[in-house]
């Protein structure tokens, strides 16, 4: 193996234009990353994205076609599995059934030479079961335990082995809503108490912003942007990324007027709308293909008789639904010339305005910072 | 309609319900049945000709069962990795050795084992160090019974073992690499486990079926003399309240490995179903 260079000793995972296609399809076209120490990332796409090819090649269940994947700086290329520092949560646990919890998350142990001692491994099982709360549970059969005690069961025998990165393959798709709110930031404060690296592939956008510190999105194989949660809903590099990412209203035009921050988009009926481009695209082309972004939480809803001041854009609208999630409330309105828009209501504005109903005559509108101008893809 | 049903299995299995009262014959002769004794049964196991036909029948069924089971389950696990059209072929060729009939393949391997066997003995005089008088003889006997049963058999655990590894979740042979697992100690923890109840029934259907069969051993056996040779050579002579005694053991020895081999299958179902 190559000696490892300097400035790759705080990165635990890093890929160098890697590729895996089969045939035609490219599952994973010529990507590059790099994880650092101690951190949490993802990978988030829609299914067929890419994300679990890339995962497995992390794990040694898949070889690259082309390119170097480094675990700690060294290339793995090659490396089968099981002499990899690397250990995985798979999508459905893949707890053996014909053991119980105890041999279970001993196994990775038992693999190891030297062996470790009977007492050693009794012991750092008990501690990796009252890890994952689960104590006194060495002796059940896998298949009485719950689906969120099976999945502790499944971060237990990784995590015992101390692993350099831990893989977690869709961990949380098998279980109900409430158990996956709680496993969630179950995992995140175990990773900031363990302090390895954790790896997860994720389609579900709301649980790879709220567990991970980068994440990389991606789309037929390529990496459409990584970054932070912020950064990634703030500053979104492209529509695809802006739609993928929480809800958008969209607005189709071409570009009119372009500048250092900024463009004027033509909307089809001819009206112009000014927006700021993200930190993270370049700049437009004039007559370019493009869209107005602005995410429904930065529209303002106010009645007809006194639209609110210092908007770049006020629209009379008339509202077409309301829904009432509790911490805020959804409007979905049909403004004049912009087709329909999604406006939130934080409950101090509903409490402010008195709230509307379907049917009410209403202005919306958004301050220009608001307005992303982002290229299609 | 109910009629009709009862009558068939009157008709399939009367016979054999026939068979093992008869053998329960306290006469001297097959044709008059007087109730009810075990004598037959005694003057079965002083018969030196049938213990040694059994003896025969046990040597071949448990080496067949042996060998069939360990190759199958080799053939099976490797058939899991071939794709395309290769997997057809291998799976069809597989269901061939099933299908064709027990005369084809007893004819098939007594010509191909002669002609070897004209091949290399000569070419054994030859060579061997000992000169030409010492040389062995190569020839039909327990070995190409047992080559003949295999051949048949392994295919039917091939079958067995294939249906249970498709069953099996791969992603457990993959978490046991994953936790530094060789792939031989995946195979002994992991795969073996999960299919071993197919193994198991795989291993008790061989030795059924070698033991039961008559057609392979009549062409292959050579000088040597299988329960089925030995009974079918008896009824020749007359049939005797011995013959049912006989019949009556082999229907309870298959009976008896058919049930394990059906058990063994469904609890493998069962514990499928249960994770």
């Amino acid at each position: 193996m190559p000696a490892r260079s300097d400035h790759s000793r705080d990165i635990d995972i890093e890929f160098r234009g890697v590729s895996r296609h089969y045939g035609e399809i490219r599952a994973v076209d010529g990507i590059d990353l790099s994880v650092p120490k101690g951190t949490f990332f993802s990978f988030l796409g829609p299914s067929g994205c890419g994300k679990t090819t890339s995962l497995r090649m992390i794990a040694g269940f898949e070889q690259p076609t082309a390119g170097d994947v480094l675990i700690e700086g060294s290339s793995v290329v090659g490396t089968p599995p099981h002499r990899r520092p690397v250990n995985m949560v798979f999508q459905h646990y893949a707890l053996f059934p014909h053991l119980n919890v105890f041999d279970n998350i001993a196994y990775g142990l038992r693999q190891r030479a030297p062996r470790p001692a009977r007492a050693e491994i009794t012991r750092r099982v008990g501690e990796t079961l009252d890890l994952v709360r689960l104590g006194g549970f060495e002796s059940r059969r896998v298949w009485e335990l719950s689906g969120g005690q099976q999945q502790r069961v499944a971060l237990a025998r990784a995590l015992i082995n101390k692993p350099t990165v831990l893989l977690l393959d869709e961990p949380m798709a098998a279980l109900d809503r409430k158990l996956r709110r709680d496993m969630q930031i179950e995992l995140q404060t175990l990773q900031r108490d363990v302090g390895i690296t954790f790896v997860l592939v994720t389609h579900d956008q709301e649980e790879a912003l709220s567990m991970s510190d980068s994440i990389c999105i991606m789309r037929h194989g390529r990496i459409v942007q990584a970054g932070g949660a912020r950064e990634l809903y703030d500053e979104p590099v492209n529509r695809y990324v802006a739609d993928f990412v929480g809800k958008s209203n969209f607005l189709d035009g071409t570009v009119a007027d372009t500048g250092a921050s900024g463009a004027v988009l033509r909307l089809a009926d001819g009206r112009t709308i000014a927006g700021r481009y993200t930190s993270t695209a370049t700049p437009l082309a004039r007559e370019a293909k493009a869209c107005i972004a602005v995410r429904p939480e930065l529209v303002s809803i106010t009645a007809a008789q006194k639209p609110a001041g210092g908007m770049a854009v006020n629209a009379p609208a008339r509202v077409k639904n309301r829904i009432y999630l509790g911490e805020q409330t959804e409007y979905l309105v049909a403004a004049e010339g912009l087709g329909d828009i999604l406006a939130m209501a934080s409950k101090t504005s509903e409490l402010a305005s008195g709230g509307f109903s379907p049917g009410d005559e209403v202005v919306i509108g958004w301050p220009e910072s608001a307005a992303l101008v982002l290229a299609e893809e | 309609m109910r009629l009709y049903a009862a009558a068939i299995y009157l008709f399939l299995y009367g016979p054999i319900a026939l068979i093992v009262v008869f053998s329960f014959n306290a006469g001297r002769h097959a044709a008059s049945f007087e109730c009810c004794g075990t004598s037959w049964y005694g003057r079965t196991f002083n018969n030196q000709f049938l213990l040694e036909a059994l003896y025969t029948s046990l040597l071949v069924a448990g080496t067949t069962a042996i060998l069939a089971t360990i190759m199958g389950t080799m053939a099976a696990l490797a058939l899991q990795r071939v794709r395309g059209p290769l997997r057809v072929v291998y799976d069809a060729m597989t269901y061939i050795a099933i299908i064709i009939p027990g005369i084809v393949i007893g004819i098939a391997t007594l010509v191909a084992l002669v002609t070897a066997f004209d091949a290399i003995n000569p070419l054994l005089a030859a060579l061997w160090p000992g000169g030409a008088k010492a040389a062995p003889q190569l020839g039909l006997g327990y070995a190409s019974v047992i080559a003949a049963h295999t051949l048949f058999t392994m295919a039917l655990v091939i079958v067995i073992v294939r249906a249970r590894i498709q069953g099996m979740d791969r992603s457990l042979i993959e978490a046991s690499a994953d936790l530094y697992a060789t792939p031989w100690r995946t195979f002994r923890q992991v795969t073996l486990p999960q299919i071993f109840p197919a193994v198991m029934a795989g291993f008790l259907l061989s030795f059924t079926f070698s033991f039961d069969d008559f057609i392979i051993a009549f062409f292959v056996a050579g000088s040597k003399t299988t329960l089925p040779i030995y009974i079918f050579s008896s009824i020749r002579r007359g049939i005797t309240p011995e013959t049912n005694v006989i019949a009556t053991l082999v229907l309870g020895v298959s009976l008896t490995l058919l049930i394990s081999a059906q058990l063994l299958m469904r609890r493998r179902a069962g514990a499928a179903g249960s994770n």
